[in-house]
């Protein structure tokens, strides 16, 4: 982890500016929101400290926040996703991979498991956003039909983004 | 005691997540209504840096947009010049009162963040309270009404977009000058719901609604837009009308910021009224 960190840095500002400068402009009659920059939290290494994981998820989450002027969604949710990570990552691989911490990427995890592993986390984390979002449940069904289409769009970035990064 | 400090230890990755989710919580309770703590929005001044220096960017992609745009607001000002100086020349012995400040004192200033497909978007310009803008104060540009000013920090400022559902703006039909209240529906960026308008008035697809002036943040007779459908809801006296807005959000470049010089005088009068 520790000589990861300034790779994770790159990728924590990287992934930031990319959600807010670009993906929150996509402007498709406002439902697609596309939230890729989850993927920070996915690819923390299978064997990382609890409390580093759950510290790395609110600050991303806040960070995220800060710049959308939504105090305390996007930290909520990611807050969220990173205390069922740990348990999602024993759903999509064994137990040799997590304890010897490598990166949970395309590569390690294979297409299968890594497409379930964004699967599963995109559409938790997106639950918790879009209602927290909306912050009501009064449009629940148009609420949904956001939350459903961005997901797709949000796994379909997460994994196109791998395929360029891990190719071989 | 020991225990429980045991018990601590021992599930600190669920109590940490417990602390974080609950901290998380209490932030979207707290925070998410109408004005906004301001560490929160961009008109705090790192978040704003970060969104103006990407904005210098950005404009090149539409400087073509952009000049055209000027020119045609240009061409339209200088032939309200001309009709101006016409009139002048009629009316000479009304010579301007010196003692009397203008109602309304306009601030150009450029949009460096916008967002449209939020159901609360928000606008965050690059003029603060340095440059003598203050929150209540109302944006507009050549197209129409844009939003209003809720936070500003000494160089940004944000504001409600009209495309915000906790927006309400004072507004009229031009033809009948009945008054209602215009409220983004939340589904397109560019339509609007005029509330309050009751169904004994003649109402025709086309005609113009324009701001009231009732809300002492825009003069009267700003465009807003024009009636796309209408229909009565049973049960109602009421019409439901759509408003397509005449100002295009996803291209906004340039905003003017509107003071009304005479708001804080006329709001401590009304509330005169209301005291005992």
């Amino acid at each position: 982890m520790i000589k990861d960190l300034g790779k994770y840095a790159i990728m924590f500002v990287a992934l930031v500016l990319v959600q807010v400068l670009i993906l929150n402009n996509i402007q498709v009659s406002g439902l697609i929101n596309p939230y890729v920059y989850i993927l920070f939290i996915l690819l923390l290494p299978f064997n990382i400290q609890g409390y580093l994981l759950l510290g790395f998820s609110f600050l991303i989450g806040i960070t995220v926040d800060v710049f959308n002027g939504t105090p305390g969604v996007h930290a909520g949710a990611t807050v969220l996703l990173g205390f069922l990570r740990p348990s999602i990552a024993r759903l999509v691989s064994s137990r040799e991979i997590i304890e010897k911490g490598s990166m949970p990427n395309l590569t390690v995890l294979g297409f299968a498991n890594f497409l379930k592993y964004t699967v599963i986390a995109v559409l938790i984390h997106h639950l918790f956003l879009f209602y927290a979002e909306a912050f009501s449940f009064g449009d629940f069904f148009e609420t949904f039909l956001r939350y459903i289409i961005s997901s797709v769009f949000s796994i379909l970035i997460i994994l196109g983004s791998q395929f360029i990064v891990f190719k071989n | 005691m020991r225990s429980l400090f045991r018990f601590l230890i021992r599930n600190y990755f669920l109590m940490l997540f417990l602390a974080l989710e609950a901290f998380s919580l209490v932030l979207i309770v707290s925070f998410n209504n109408y004005q906004r703590v301001t560490f929160f929005n961009s008109s705090n001044d790192l978040v704003g840096t970060v969104y103006e220096k990407f904005s210098h960017f950005d404009d090149y992609f539409s400087l073509g947009q952009t000049n055209a745009h000027l020119a045609a607001e240009n061409a339209f000002l200088h032939k309200q010049v001309q009709m101006l100086l016409r009139n002048q020349e009629k009316i000479t012995i009304n010579r301007p009162d010196t003692v009397e400040a203008p109602a309304y004192v306009f601030t150009a200033a450029k949009i460096i963040n916008n967002s449209t497909n939020k159901q609360f978007n928000y606008i965050t310009l690059n003029k603060g309270s340095r440059n003598g803008i203050r929150p209540d104060m109302g944006i507009i540009n050549d197209q129409g009404v844009v939003g209003v000013i809720t936070n500003v920090s000494a160089n940004y400022s944000t504001g409600l977009s009209l495309l915000n559902k906790r927006l309400s703006i004072p507004a009229k039909i031009t033809r009948s000058n009945y008054f209602g209240a215009l409220v983004w529906d939340g589904e397109h960026s560019n339509s609007a719901d005029l509330k309050e308008i009751p169904f004994h008035i003649t109402v025709n697809v086309g005609d113009t609604v324009v701001t009231s002036g009732y809300s002492n943040i825009f003069p009267e007779g700003i465009t807003i837009g024009t009636i796309k459908t209408f229909d009565v809801e049973s049960g109602t006296n009421f019409y439901n009308i759509k408003v397509e807005l005449s100002t295009n959000f996803r291209t906004l470049k340039y905003v003017e910021v509107v003071q009304n010089t005479k708001r804080s005088e006329i709001i401590k009068l009304e509330s005169n009224n209301t005291g005992e």
